[in-house]
Formats: C-alpha cells, structure tokens, sequence
C-alpha cells in the first residue's frame, strides 16, 4: 500500500516540476531566435532557482535579482527580493526546493540513471552542506554589495564565477544559437562550464548535489525551515521504528530525529512511505510538539 | 530538544517580509530587476 502510495507521489512530484518548469519557461520563440522574454513579467522573481537569461524564462532569478539589486552603483538593500523569499521561507520552508525548482528536476531525473549510488560518510557530508551558507553569504550578499570596480560597478559574484544554472539554461543554449556570442567565449566560459559539468557528473551518483551543497536559495530558504508555517510532526506512539523514512530520504535526513532539519526539502516521500502514518505535514499546529 | 517559536511569532515575521517586498517595490527595485532581466546577463553566460 505504502509503496503504491509512494510511486504515485513521486509520478504526481515530477509532473508538478515538470509542468511548473514549463509553465516558467514558455517563451519557446526564444529557443528559436537567440532572444529573451522582454516582457513585464520579467520584474517578478520565480521563487526557485531559473536563470533570467535562458531563452524561454518569463520571470526573474530571485538570486540573481537580488545581486542586481546589491551590485549597483549606489549600494541598496534588496528589501524586495530578500522580503519576497523571505515570505515564501516563512510560509513553506524548502518546499519549493522539492517542488518547484526546475534545476533539482534536472538533476533528479539524472540520478534516475542506472549506476552504483554514492552515499558521501557522514564526516564529509556535514561540513560540506555548510558549502551553500558560505555561496549566499559570500558570493550572493558580501561580495556584491561591497566590492566595486574601478569604474564603480559591482558583480554579481555567484552568477558570474559559481551558478551552473545560468550555464545550463542560459549559457548554452545562446551560445549554440548565437554566432557573435560564441566568438566573445573565453576562460570565464571553461570554468563555469567544468562547474557545470562536474555538477552534472555528480548528479548521476549522487542525489542532487548542487541543492546539497551549492545552492544559496535552497540555503536561503533553510534559514526559515524550523519557523515555517508548514511543518513536519512526528507522532512518536504511532512509530514502530522500522527506519523507512531515513532510508526513503534521498537528502539523507533522519525525520523521525529532524523532522523539520535545515536539509529537508519537503518532497514528502517520507510521510508517503511511513507505514503507519507517523509522520505529517502540517500548516498551524494545534498543540506543542517537540521537535527538533 | 528545541521547541519551535509559537505560530505568532511567525506571522509577524511573515509580515514584517511582505512589507518589507512592498517597500522595496515601491522605491522601483522591482524595476531594477526587471531592467536586468530583460537584457542577456553576460555574467550569467559566462562571458563576463
């Protein structure tokens, strides 16, 4: 029952990604004339992680707004960018990371190849889940906020030397489509391609590393994971400590210790799996839990 | 063990956010991202 259950959830989760993915990035003209999306929609953000420049988006990059916001000529706060995902942090938590983010679809459709899995030991996983803190603190706020160049611009540091997003959605296929940008490639190109490339090498064996340790939205959005109004709970009398839930957790959670835990992206495979429903979702409890 | 904060404190957190998104779109940061977004972000790319 509880595997049937768990198929159907994974079937209707994919499709939700797939469809949101779309949905976003339907300016299909721009895959066939090396164009953009011009248009208004473009001063919204997408709550997840879709580069603004890839042929097809229709909305924003909400991190790469917000580096735009910071790395102007006069140094601004993004209250906008920061207040609207601070919204949806508050609201969801990583929901969005499970749900709604066109890049953890890519990557979770190539861990669906066929070949040994890599469970990375605990001792090496833990220190580089902080990876992502040090991306949005360093490369998304510090760094463009502060830095200027000679001639007072800033840069948009994770975008331009980190984000294998961009180089997907946008950097490829503009530089297939595009003689003239194809001819100004150099060695900034090569390096975020290798990113690019390793993230992707990376993807077939292990489950969504760029979200893992990489990405400062999904960074953004734990910050918020213990006070969102949506939570997990966990019902300790129902549990019967089989450990499906750990094992099912491809981010290599323990929910019946965590249950809201910073990595979490709340895809729900564990409440889908858990026999004997011990586990929950939940949007305002009703009365104190404990959790962890 | 952590308790987690009470539900209110989260709504006035969630609110404190929303006016916070309305008042950087009232002082045109939401055109600043628009500006951006509408132009090939050569960063992005990887030209630089």
């Amino acid at each position: 029952m509880a595997d049937n259950g768990l198929k159907k959830h994974k079937i209707i989760r994919k499709s939700i990604q797939a469809g949101w993915g779309i949905l976003t990035n339907g300016y299909f003209k721009g895959f066939l004339t090396a164009s953009i999306y011009k248009g208004p929609l473009k001063n919204f953000c997408i709550p997840g992680m879709n580069c603004y420049s890839c042929p097809g988006a229709l909305g924003a990059c909400p991190i790469g707004a917000m580096q735009s916001i910071f790395d102007g000529r006069k140094r601004k706060f993004a209250f906008y960018v920061v207040g609207y995902l601070a919204a949806i942090g508050l609201l969801v938590g990583r929901l969005i990371c499970g749900w709604l983010c066109l890049f953890g679809l890519i990557e979770e459709l190539l861990y669906m190849i066929p070949t040994p899995k890599i469970r990375i030991p605990e001792k090496v996983d833990r220190p580089l889940r902080y990876l992502k803190y040090v991306f949005l603190f360093l490369f998304v706020f510090a760094l463009p906020f502060f830095y200027r160049t000679s001639l007072g611009t800033g840069d948009p540091f994770f975008c331009k030397y980190i984000c294998p997003v961009g180089t997907l959605e946008a950097g490829l296929p503009l530089v297939l489509l595009d003689k003239s940008i194809r001819s100004a490639l150099g060695a900034l190109f090569n390096w975020k391609l290798t990113i690019l490339i390793a993230c992707i090498l990376a993807s077939i064996f292990i489950y969504r590393p760029f979200c893992k340790y990489m990405c400062p939205l999904g960074a953004f959005y734990s910050l918020f994971q213990k006070v969102s109004l949506l939570k997990m709970s966990f019902d300790e009398n129902a549990c019967v400590n089989c450990g499906t839930c750990s094992r099912t957790c491809k981010m290599n959670v323990n929910p019946i210790k965590s249950p809201n835990s910073a990595e979490c992206i709340r895809c729900g495979e564990c409440v889908k799996a858990c026999p004997k429903s011990a586990l929950k979702f939940n949007v305002i409890e009703k009365k104190k839990k404990v959790l962890t | 063990m952590k308790k987690t904060l009470p539900t209110y404190v989260t709504l006035i957190l969630l609110l404190l956010a929303i006016v916070s998104c309305i008042f950087g779109i009232s002082r045109g940061e939401a055109s600043t991202v628009g500006k951006k977004a509408t132009s090939i972000c050569m960063e992005c790319i990887g030209i630089g």
